[in-house]
């Protein structure tokens, strides 16, 4: 079984890194962007009978920090 | 006077916090990452500054998770005394000891340089040494200090005068110019600059003596 979390700044968190992002991409002439985010991605690789229960807990211990972050769960 | 100062792979100022400790008149144990437990008798906990597991994921956020942190953890909940800096900081914060988070700085920069701090409240065990108003020049050197706290969480600090330092200039973008902060019960403290970097006349700056000193006052068997 694999999953894939998604972790994303919450909205109204400042992303310094977005924000540099967003400025190369508008001096390259991408004037079309208004706005950029950037977050992580992290694939598990999971044992037979995992589940989503599982790798919630796994986000809201370790890989989201709840504080600042948002996180998503996939399964694929 | 027992201190433990906490040693995490990647750790860089454990022993600049040890001497610190030894000069205020505190016996130090360095205790490794993968204890379980600190040594007994201890009076304080340094986790120091650093990039504690290279800084994977987010700062502090795996050292949150080791064995030892467990125990500092126990320890503070227990009334227990210890204080963060910098890396140590962003560890207090990823273990929920301490409220908010640190992120990257707004300017993307990694700052290294010693700022103006303005001591906001001398009733702490740490800030008993300085005056409130006093500015102290202490070092930062971070590439994620600026800090972070919902508007809920900042009002608290706010109303329990737990902001220990704030900082003259930003250097970061942090909400509040906040450096530094205290627990509930004022016996934990985080903070990105460090005194322990200017505690020394070789540091070019003694301002950070006090802290230590005033925590030995505290600490001192009566």
């Amino acid at each position: 079984m694999k999953a894939r979390v998604h972790v994303m700044l919450k909205n109204g968190v400042l992303d310094p890194q977005g924000e540099a992002v967003r400025h190369a991409l508008g001096a390259m002439g991408f004037d079309q962007v208004e706005g950029v985010r950037q977050g992580k991605v992290i694939d598990l690789e999971l044992a037979a009978g995992a589940t989503e229960a599982d790798i919630t807990e796994m986000c809201e211990k370790l890989l989201a920090n709840t504080v600042i972050e948002r996180y998503e769960i996939e399964l694929v | 006077m027992r201190a433990a100062v906490i040693v995490f792979p990647g750790s860089n100022c454990d022993r600049d916090l040890a001497v610190a400790f030894e000069q205020a008149g505190f016996q130090v144990d360095m205790v490794w990452h993968k204890d379980a437990a600190l040594p007994e008798g201890i009076d304080i906990v340094g986790v120091p500054g650093g990039f504690s597991y290279g800084d994977y994921l987010r700062c502090g956020a795996i050292a949150a998770q080791s064995p030892i942190c467990k125990a500092v953890v126990e320890h503070a909940n227990r009334g227990g005394y210890a204080v963060g800096v910098c890396n140590g900081f962003q560890i207090l914060t990823e273990t929920g000891v301490l409220p908010g988070a640190l992120l990257r700085n707004a300017g993307l920069k990694y700052i290294c340089k010693t700022v103006g701090l303005k001591v906001e409240t001398s009733d702490s065990a740490f800030t008993q040494g300085y005056n409130a108003g006093d500015v102290i020049g202490i070092p930062i050197a971070h590439h994620d200090g600026n800090y972070f706290a919902d508007d809920t969480t900042l009002a608290a600090l706010r109303d329990q005068d737990r902001i220990a330092f704030t900082y003259t200039e930003n250097p970061n973008g942090s909400v509040g110019d906040i450096a530094g902060i205290l627990s509930e019960n004022r016996r934990v403290l985080g903070m990105m600059p460090h005194p322990e970097r200017a505690a020394d006349d070789g540091h070019g700056g003694t301002d950070g003596t006090a802290l230590f000193r005033a925590l030995s006052g505290v600490l001192a068997p009566a």
